[in-house]
C-alpha cells in the first residue's frame, strides 16, 4: 500500500466526525439563544431581589418591637402598626372561616363527584373568573351585597366576606389539585369494602390530601393578608385607633394603612413608610415561602 | 326457621338505606352546593353592581357622552358629564406598555424555564417567579410612587415621574408571573414525543422549539396573554398610586393618566350611596366586569380549541 495513500485516508477520517460549518452555526444559536432566554429570565425575576433589597435598607431600621406593637400617633406620623397589624389578622383570621369550608366543598365536588357535562365547564369558568375579575369590582360587590344588601355596614365580616369571595379560586384550585393526586387505586379499595362515597372521602381522599390544602390555605393567607382594594370601602378604616372587638367593627389593615400613608396624609417620613411596606411584604412572602417549602416537601415524600 | 334462613341478613341487603346511605346523599348535597358557588358568586356579583348602577343606566346614561366624551366630572356643580373616554385612554396606554414590555419578557422566561433549564435552577427560578407574583398591589403601587418615580426623574430629566411610563413598567411586573406561568404550562402540555421526534431528524434545541414546540403550544401562549391583559386591565391600587392620576389622553409615556379601576377606587369614598355618581362609578364596575368576563372566556376558548385538536 502507497504510504501516502494511508495517510490520505487518516487525515479524512477526523474530519468526518468533527463540526462541520452548520455544526459550529447552529450551536452558537443554541447558545445565543440560551443567554438570550436566560437573560430575559433574569431580568424578570431581578426585580424581586431589588425590591426586597431597597425595603430592608431603608424600612429596616425602622422595625423595632415598638414599631410592631404601638399605635400610630401624631396624625399617623409617628409611632407604629400595632391596630394596622391586628386588624389584618382579624380580616385574614374570618375570610379564611368563610371561604376555606366553601372552597374544599367545591373542590370535593368537582374532584369526587363532577360528571364531565356543560355545568362542570360553567363551575371552572366561574372559578377563572373569579379569579380574574379586577379586584375592585369585587369591592364594589361588597359593598352592594355585603355592606348594603345584608345589612352589615362597614365592618371587618363585610370585608373579610369579599375577600373570601375573592379568594375563593386559590382554595378551590390548590385543594382540587391535592384531591386529584391521590390515586383512584385508593378510592377503589375503599368502595370494594362497601364504603359509601363520603366515607371513602372521609376516611381515605381527605387525609391522604389535607397537606396539599393546607398549603393553599396558606397561599391564601398570603394573598388574602396583601390586598387593599377590596377593603377600601366594606370594611378597612382610614384611620382607627383602637383595637377591633367584634366583626362589626371597623378596623385598619396592614395593606391599607401603607396606602393611606403613603398617598393621604402629608409629612409621614420616609422611614414608616418603608417599614409599614416592608412588615407587609415579609408578611406575604413568608406565608409564600412557607406554602412553597411545604410543596416540595410533601412532592419529595409522596409514595405513589 | 326456615323463612329466616331464606330472608338475606341485613348486610346482604343491597338496597340498604342506613343512615349512612342518607349521610352519604346530604353531603353530595352539601358537596353540590359548594361546587356550584363559584357560579352563583359571578351571577350575584353581576348582579350585585347592576343592581347599584341600574339607576344610572336607566335614567342619564348617555351611551354616545358616554364612550364618546373624555370628560369624567362628576363632581361638576353647574352640569356633571360622565365621558369615559380619557379613562379608557389612561387603562389601554398603561395595559398596553405593560403587555409591550412583559409579553417577551414572560414569554422569553417561560421557553428557558420550561425547555432549557433543567433540575434545581429550574426550581429556583420557578419560585422567584412565584414570590413576584405573591407581592401585593399596594406595596407595587408603593414602590412606583417612592422608587419608580425618583428615578423616572432623574433618568429623563421630566418634572414628574408618575404616568404612563411608571404604571406601565409595574404593571408590566406585575402580569408577567401569571404569562410566565400559564406559559410554561402551555409548552410543558406539548408531548414529549413531538421533540422526540424533531431531535431524531437532527434538530437543534431551538430549532425543536421555534419548529415544533412553539407553534404546537400556540393557543396556550395566547391565552396566557390575553390573562396577562386581563390582569393589568384589572389592576388598581398600583395604577392608582403609580400613574399620576389626572384625567388625561396621553399623547407621551411620561404623561399622568387615569385607569377605569383608579377611578372607582379614588371617587367611592367620597360618593353618597345612591347618587348619581355612585351609580356611574358602579357602571364603570359593570364595564369592567364584563371586559374582563370577555378575556377570560375568550382565553378559556382559544385553550379549549388547543385541547379538542
Amino acid at each position: 500500500m502507497n504510504h501516502s495513500d494511508a495517510d490520505k485516508a487518516l487525515a479524512v477520517e477526523p474530519s468526518m466526525f468533527s463540526a462541520t460549518n452548520l455544526n459550529a452555526h447552529n450551536r452558537r444559536l443554541q447558545w445565543l439563544f440560551r443567554a438570550l432566554f436566560g437573560l430575559m429570565t433574569l431580568i424578570l425575576v431581578i426585580p424581586v431581589g431589588v425590591i426586597l433589597a431597597v425595603l430592608i435598607v431603608r424600612g429596616g431600621p425602622a422595625i423595632s418591637i415598638e414599631f410592631l406593637f404601638s399605635h400610630p400617633s401624631d396624625g399617623m406620623t409617628a409611632g407604629g402598626i400595632f391596630p394596622a397589624l391586628i386588624g389584618t389578622m382579624w380580616l385574614v383570621a374570618v375570610a379564611l372561616i368563610a371561604s376555606v369550608p366553601v372552597g374544599v366543598a367545591a373542590a370535593v365536588y368537582l374532584s369526587e363527584y363532577a360528571p364531565d357535562n356543560w355545568l362542570t365547564r360553567g363551575i371552572n369558568l366561574a372559578i377563572i373568573n373569579l379569579a380574574g375579575v379586577p379586584s375592585i369590582v369585587h369591592a364594589l360587590f361588597g359593598v352592594g351585597a355585603f355592606v348594603i344588601f345584608a345589612g352589615f355596614g362597614t365592618s371587618i365580616l363585610a370585608a373579610s366576606l369579599t375577600l373570601a369571595v375573592m379568594t375563593l379560586p386559590v382554595v378551590i384550585v390548590a385543594t382540587r389539585e391535592s384531591l386529584q393526586a391521590v390515586p383512584l387505586a385508593f378510592r377503589e379499595a375503599c368502595w370494594n369494602m362497601g364504603a359509601t362515597r363520603w366515607q371513602t372521602i372521609r376516611t381515605v381522599v381527605l387525609p391522604n390530601a389535607i397537606s396539599g390544602i393546607l398549603t393553599g390555605v396558606i397561599l391564601e393567607v398570603s394573598r388574602t393578608a396583601g390586598e387593599t382594594a377590596p377593603i377600601m370601602f366594606t370594611g378597612a378604616a382610614f384611620f382607627f385607633p383602637f383595637l377591633p372587638l367584634s366583626v362589626f367593627d371597623q378596623t385598619m389593615a396592614m395593606s391599607m394603612h401603607l396606602f393611606v400613608i403613603s398617598t393621604a396624609v402629608p409629612g409621614v417620613p420616609d422611614e414608616l413608610k418603608y417599614g409599614t411596606a416592608l412588615t407587609l411584604i415579609t408578611l406575604v412572602l413568608l406565608m409564600n415561602a412557607i406554602s412553597i417549602t411545604f410543596r416540595s416537601y410533601l412532592r419529595g415524600k409522596k409514595k405513589w | 326457621m326456615l323463612a329466616e334462613q331464606a330472608k338475606p341478613p341485613a348486610s346482604m341487603d343491597l338496597d340498604h338505606r342506613g343512615r349512612d346511605w342518607y349521610t352519604d346523599k346530604a353531603i353530595a348535597f352539601l358537596v353540590f352546593v359548594g361546587g356550584i358557588s363559584a357560579v352563583i358568586f359571578i351571577i350575584g356579583i353581576f348582579v350585585f353592581i347592576t343592581k347599584e348602577g341600574l339607576g344610572f343606566i336607566s335614567g342619564p346614561l348617555d351611551v354616545r357622552e358616554f364612550f364618546g366624551s373624555p370628560a369624567w366630572r362628576p363632581t361638576s356643580l353647574r352640569e356633571p358629564t360622565y365621558g369615559v373616554l380619557a379613562l379608557i385612554a389612561g387603562t389601554a396606554s398603561v395595559t398596553g406598555l405593560a403587555m409591550v414590555v412583559s409579553v417577551p419578557f414572560s414569554l422569553g422566561a417561560a421557553i428557558f424555564i420550561g425547555e432549557f433549564a433543567t433540575g434545581r435552577l429550574r426550581e429556583v427560578l420557578k419560585v422567584l417567579v412565584e414570590l413576584l407574583a405573591a407581592i401585593p398591589s399596594v406595596v407595587w403601587g408603593f414602590i412606583g410612587l417612592s422608587i419608580m418615580n425618583p428615578l423616572i426623574i432623574d433618568l429623563f430629566n421630566v418634572p414628574v415621574g408618575l404616568g404612563v411610563l411608571n404604571s406601565g413598567i409595574i404593571l408590566g411586573l406585575m402580569a408577567a408571573p401569571i404569562m410566565t406561568t400559564i406559559a410554561e404550562d402551555a409548552l410543558k402540555a406539548v408531548p414529549d414525543t413531538y421533540r422526540e421526534a424533531a431531535e431524531a431528524m437532527g434538530a437543534t434545541k431551538w430549532q425543536v422549539i421555534f419548529k415544533v414546540v412553539l407553534p404546537a403550544a400556540k393557543n396556550g401562549l395566547v391565552a396566557a396573554v390575553l390573562l396577562g391583559v386581563g390582569r393589568g386591565f384589572g389592576e388598581t391600587m398600583a395604577v392608582l398610586m403609580a400613574s399620576g392620576h389626572s384625567i388625561n389622553i396621553p399623547t407621551s409615556p411620561f404623561d399622568s393618566v387615569r385607569a377605569l379601576t383608579a377611578t372607582i377606587a379614588a371617587e367611592l369614598g367620597e360618593t353618597a350611596t345612591g347618587s348619581e355618581h355612585y351609580q356611574a362609578l358602579f357602571t364603570l364596575g359593570i364595564l369592567l366586569f364584563v371586559v374582563t368576563f370577555i378575556i377570560n372566556l375568550t382565553a378559556d376558548l382559544v385553550v379549549r380549541g388547543a385541547k379538542k385538536k
